[in-house]
């Protein structure tokens, strides 16, 4: 292995600053929707008092959980020796903190009360797991970056591997605290689970990575740079296995639910009920989110293919939504059990599975912190030392020349 | 009333000797005038304006579902006024303090109808989800939110077991100097609070014409509700999840 050469982006083609420009003009969107929502109240949006977190949140969390896991790249070259990923780790902890804010933006502006943030960040009920969150956020911030500085300034890498060990450790807690933001839930049906902990962080994992490879695949197409097969197989296998872990959480999930009784009624509405949350489950998540990204990242046929992994890695984007979706919107559209055995009704939409209609603001709050993420790596990629000028196999493959090739 | 010159005349004296005398005469009282409207506004004796709510007081409501009448919403309509709680004719938006829901048995098809509103939990987890600490619960039982320090995150309505509270989604116009909302925040029964420091029984209580929802102090052995509670049967809704409510229904 040669030594890698990291190098700034040129960044001055009429396709850069179109997509910068694209993605600011999405910002903008996202922005002036958060204002139309503040100003008007929330009663402009999808959402409501029976449906209290809407498509903002599907978005925010989606991103929040992407954020840790796309630190996952660097973790694995720094806490599990794996040195193929090294000349990736910086992108990698650079993606994991503007994921973050892109979600974090998105959650802010939703609040009722925007303007409050500072009260948000002063005043504490430890037993609240936002509170627990906004500490885990704001330290996420704080551990990445120095992890970040320790890789990109050469008198401090001898403390990279530290750092990034405490980031590793970090982003663990951090996925924990999102997953158990509705695992912690007693009252709702499709919550009160302590698997929601681990298996957003194996969603983290996936999700992180696919957002990291779309960014990664298109960089490296359009600057030219080189990016040989043998770590976007290693990438391919990696995220068919994250896809498979997830599979296997969201199994044991449905099947603990399946085999108690009381939550046969929550599990119909989710996986066989005539809604659109059924339809997301078997078409967005199982079909177009697991079994696709499996047989692409898996299958000798696409080995390797960078088109092919782009793909595969946007098939798992939508079946995250999907599932955030589910899990977010299902969760609070089953009626919670108040009376059991009882039918319910009153004129606060008890009893019934209440419907949920997104309105454009709100869809536009959640792609904004999508477009803050990318326009912030986009740009940051340009600025500083990011990329490596080549990934090509002679660069990250450790047995390259000693396969004599 | 004698609560009054009790009072006076008990005023240097601890609070929990105070109380209990209260308690006494107020249900001395109630059982010289049983059945009218006076008993019901002197059972919900509190405290002086200057002295902080006591734990020693649990405040809440013993709720006769029997007595719940076909097509009545008078308990709504009061809480409504009360709180200037005027809707904006979106049902999915507008905030609800109180309802009145119908339960109908899948089996035998009995049905019943009762209001619901926030339970005032002794364990309440709108608070322990609340990572300002808007959500609070008072010494006395009462769960509020402290319309200053609620960033508007809904957690507390996701954790609310009872769909009890509701988002303010639109500007508010013409409210109750004691009853403070806001856009943006989130809101619920505050068990008429401003009414309990001043001695007075909750709107819904006051005017529900069939004395089905009786208010008054739970810790107090003396109270008709602790008495009722310690004779009749009554339930608490969910009460698997052990959250010790400060509102308890009969007949369901």
């Amino acid at each position: 292995m040669k030594p890698v050469t990291f190098r700034e982006i040129t960044g001055n083609s009429k396709g850069y600053y179109m997509l910068l420009a694209l993605l600011g003009l999405t910002v903008a969107a996202g922005l002036g929707s958060a204002w139309y929502m503040e100003h008007n109240g929330h009663w402009v949006t999808g959402m409501n008092n029976q449906i209290v977190w809407g498509m903002p949140h599907v978005f925010a969390v989606f991103l929040i959980v992407a954020a840790s896991g796309a630190l996952n790249v660097a973790s694995m070259s720094s806490v599990f020796n794996k040195t193929p990923y090294k000349p990736l780790a910086p992108l990698s902890g650079l993606m994991a903190i503007t994921l973050l804010a892109g979600g974090l933006m998105i959650l802010v502006l939703d609040l009722g009360r925007p303007d409050r943030l500072i009260v948000a960040m002063t005043t504490y009920n430890f037993k609240s797991i936002f509170a627990w969150n906004m500490i885990l956020y704001n330290g996420f911030f704080l551990i990445v970056g120095i992890y970040l500085w320790t890789m990109m300034q050469r008198n401090l890498n001898k403390y990279s591997k530290t750092a990034g060990f405490f980031a590793f450790l970090w982003r663990l807690a951090l996925t924990t605290g999102t997953g158990s933001i509705f695992g912690f839930i007693v009252a709702r049906q499709y919550y009160d689970a302590a698997i929601m902990a681990p298996m957003f962080i194996v969603m983290s994992f996936a999700f992180g990575l696919a957002l990291f490879l779309i960014f990664l695949l298109a960089t490296y197409q359009w600057t030219g740079r080189e990016l040989g097969g043998y770590l976007v197989n290693r990438l391919q296998k990696l995220l068919g296995l994250f896809v498979a872990s997830v599979l296997l959480f969201v199994v044991i999930f449905h099947l603990t639910n399946l085999y108690a009784t009381q939550h046969h009624d929550v599990e119909d509405f989710i996986l066989a009920g005539d809604n659109i949350y059924s339809g997301l489950f078997w078409v967005g998540y199982i079909l177009l989110g697991t079994i696709f990204p499996l047989i692409i990242c898996y299958a000798p046929a696409f080995r390797a293919a960078i088109g092919w992994t782009a793909a595969a890695a946007i098939l798992v984007i939508a079946g995250g939504l999907s599932q955030m979706y589910i899990i977010i919107i299902g969760g609070q559209a089953f009626p919670m059990d108040l009376f059991p055995g009882k039918e319910v009704s009153s004129s606060f939409f008890d009893g019934v599975v209440v419907t949920y209609s997104p309105t454009a603001p709100e869809v536009m709050l959640g792609l904004g912190g999508v477009a803050l993420a990318f326009a912030a790596t986009l740009f940051a990629v340009k600025i500083l030392r990011f990329l490596p000028l080549s990934l090509a196999d002679a660069k990250v493959d450790p047995h390259h020349s000693a396969q004599g090739q | 009333m004698s609560n009054e010159q009790d009072n006076t005349q008990n005023k240097q004296r601890i609070d929990r000797y105070r109380r209990k005398l209260l308690g006494g005469s107020a249900a001395l009282a109630g059982a010289a005038a049983l059945g009218s409207g006076v008993f019901f506004t002197s059972i919900a004796r509190a405290k002086p304006d200057a002295e902080p709510a006591s734990s020693e007081v649990r405040w809440g409501f013993l709720i006769d579902t029997n007595k719940c009448v076909d097509n009545c919403d008078k308990c709504v309509t009061a809480c409504n006024d009360e709180f200037n709680l005027t809707g904006f004719g979106r049902p999915e938006t507008d905030a609800q303090w109180i309802r009145t829901v119908t339960l109908r048995d899948k089996k035998t098809g009995h049905t019943t109808r009762l209001p619901l509103m926030c339970q005032h939990c002794a364990y309440p987890p709108c608070v322990d989800v609340c990572p300002t600490g808007a959500s609070f619960k008072r010494p006395d039982g009462i769960v509020l939110v402290d319309k200053h320090i609620c960033i508007g995150c809904r957690y507390c309505m996701m954790a609310c077991p009872y769909k009890a509270r509701s988002f303010v989604h639109e500007t508010i116009e013409n409210q109750k100097e004691y009853g403070p909302r806001g856009k943006g925040t989130v809101e619920s029964c505050t068990l008429c609070v401003h009414r309990v420091d001043k001695d007075r029984i909750p709107a819904c209580a006051e005017a529900c014409p069939e004395k089905a929802i009786l208010f008054g102090n739970m810790n107090d052995a003396g109270s008709e509700i602790a008495q009722r509670m310690a004779s009749e049967a009554s339930t608490e809704i969910r009460g698997d999840l052990r959250l010790n409510l400060g509102v308890r229904y009969q007949g369901i």
